[in-house]
């Protein structure tokens, strides 16, 4: 039996890391399952996009491991990496490049090319409903179609581990909300497992699993419905509020 | 389509595809932008037609290697503004690095599985072709002028520009990993840019230089930009200048490891100080 069939997606241990003298991340452990929907949770300034930074390799750990279905990212980048689409927070198409020209350079950087990555755009592009943009500059997209081309194109080497940090902020409730059902039906789907950074509540799911962070920290994990419960709170937005309010007061003291 | 497949394909295919795609992609980018195809040509022509025409008499240059008779100050000057264009083009590639950073494009890059010093070489390769088609389309429109270089000099000189891009675009590497934001690259610009060009055998040959001031002579000699000139200069009138080739080797290894070093997330500077556009 391979034994990296039975890595979690992304097992993140004891993870620190500093900027100077702050601290942004502060002994982050993490796991997303295989073929799961996870929402990291956290105001702005959390350390989220920190964190994203580092899964991607773009800053490198000192401290702590991330392997990325049991490639360790420091051991193993390439193998690490080919497993994982990415959608950052910023934007990051090529403005006047067309729709098309993107999604190929993208396929390029891993490596894609020929018929197969011709194939895999023209599937991507049907699946996030944009082929009769294809040839348009994406100068000329709306924010919601950008930021689907963006998830066409982290899709486009067959990932199996994909992450999105703050993939719906600046976009309307319609754009937010196609865009949060194009990612649940590719876990539904395709089995993708999903690591989504969000400040905004309502769109996590009750059965999702559910990271806080909060001034570097995982505060609290678990089922989204079960910390909700928890304290007598409503909602998920209550209890992050009760839970961020607690780690305020014992940071003040 | 599984990622067994995909990890196959980071092989030398792999590569050539990725290469091949930032190649693409950096020239699909320049033909965009019309104006600075244009721009990079205006800049050596008017050098060209109306300084160099301008100082045509006081200006002689005498008998020196690679020459081997009297040359109009054109032909002096030409094969040192067609360097200035690659010198301007590596400078542009790596603004487009630092522009890529703060858009946040260069992530994207980045995080290709692809070795991080290949992509940066594919990176550095793209701005190569794209100077290079740039210099020869300056180079056609100064052969209509007097600068008599012979016709195969234009080919034997090829292998010349391609060495002197590698260098001018890795030393611009260099400089774009140290910066973190576009407003600071435009006074590094001006601080290596002209510098470079004007403390070089371009305008001016070395003994000339040494006539005005042995200081600046040492200080031209000592520039990669001139050993770059020379080398591309020797080429154009079918000689080899074996100092100018050891330079300008040297210096693209040295810098571009340089550079390596600098994007890498465990060594360099980017992740330290939260750069890449955070």
């Amino acid at each position: 039996m391979n034994v990296m069939s039975d890595r979690p997606a992304l097992e993140i241990t004891d993870l620190s890391h500093r900027f100077g003298a702050r601290l942004a991340l502060d002994q982050v452990s993490l796991r997303v399952e295989r073929g799961e929907f996870t929402a990291l949770l956290g105001p702005n300034g959390a350390g989220k996009t920190t964190l994203f930074s580092i899964i991607t390799r773009l800053y490198s750990n000192r401290s702590g491991r991330v392997s990325i279905f049991g490639h360790n990212l420091q051991v193993e980048p390439s193998a690490a990496l080919a497993e994982m689409g990415v959608v950052f927070q910023t934007r990051t198409l090529d403005l006047d490049l067309t729709v098309r020209q993107n999604l190929a350079y993208h396929a390029s950087l891993h490596g894609m090319g020929g018929r197969r990555a011709v194939e895999r755009i023209e599937y991507l592009l049907d699946r996030t409903g944009l082929s009769s943009r294809a040839k348009d500059k994406v100068r000329t997209l709306s924010g919601g179609q950008s930021r689907r081309i963006e998830i066409a194109r982290s899709l486009i080497h067959a990932p199996r581990l994909l992450l999105l940090d703050e993939a719906t902020v600046g976009l309307d409730l319609a754009s937010r909300a196609d865009i949060v059902r194009i990612v649940r039906s590719l876990v539904r789907d395709e089995g993708l497992s999903v690591l989504w950074a969000t400040h905004i509540f309502d769109e996590v799911e009750e059965d999702d699993s559910v990271y806080v962070l909060h001034h570097g920290k995982i505060i609290m994990q678990g089922r989204a419905g079960d910390i909700a419960d928890q304290g007598g709170n409503v909602t998920l937005a209550d209890a992050f509020r009760a839970l961020t309010a607690d780690a305020n007061q014992e940071t003040s003291r | 389509m599984n990622t067994a497949v995909i990890h196959r394909t980071i092989g030398l295919r792999g590569y050539t595809i990725c290469l091949g795609g930032i190649v693409k992609r950096e020239l699909l980018k320049f033909l965009n932008q019309k104006e600075r195809f244009l721009s990079a040509l205006v800049r050596p022509l008017i050098w060209l037609f109306i300084f160099a025409a301008g100082f045509r008499n006081t200006l002689g240059v005498s008998i020196i290697p690679p020459y081997e008779t009297y040359v109009l100050y054109e032909a002096y000057v030409t094969p040192g503004l067609a360097v200035m264009i690659q010198l301007f083009a590596g400078m542009q590639s790596s603004l487009s690095m630092v522009y890529d950073r703060e858009v946040g494009s260069m992530r994207v890059l980045l995080t290709s599985p692809f070795p991080r010093w290949s992509l940066l070489l594919a990176k550095l390769l793209a701005g190569v072709i794209v100077s290079v088609v740039q210099v020869y389309v300056f180079l056609l429109i100064a052969s209509f002028w007097q600068i008599d270089i012979p016709p195969l000099g234009y080919l034997v000189a090829l292998p010349a520009f391609i060495l002197a891009g590698l260098m001018l675009g890795s030393i611009g590497l260099l400089l774009s990993s140290q910066i973190k934001q576009l407003e600071n690259f435009a006074s590094v610009m001006n601080f290596a840019i002209f510098p470079m060009f004007f403390a070089s055998s371009a305008l001016y040959p070395l003994w000339r230089m040494r006539e005005a001031s042995e200081l600046l002579y040492w200080i031209c000699l000592l520039n990669p930009f001139t050993h770059a000139v020379e080398l591309v200069r020797f080429a154009l009138y079918l000689k080899f200048e074996p100092l100018a080739f050891i330079v300008v080797v040297a210096v693209t290894l040295v810098t571009f490891a340089l550079s390596a070093l600098a994007y890498d997330p465990g060594r360099g500077m980017l992740g330290r100080r939260g750069g890449l556009g955070e």
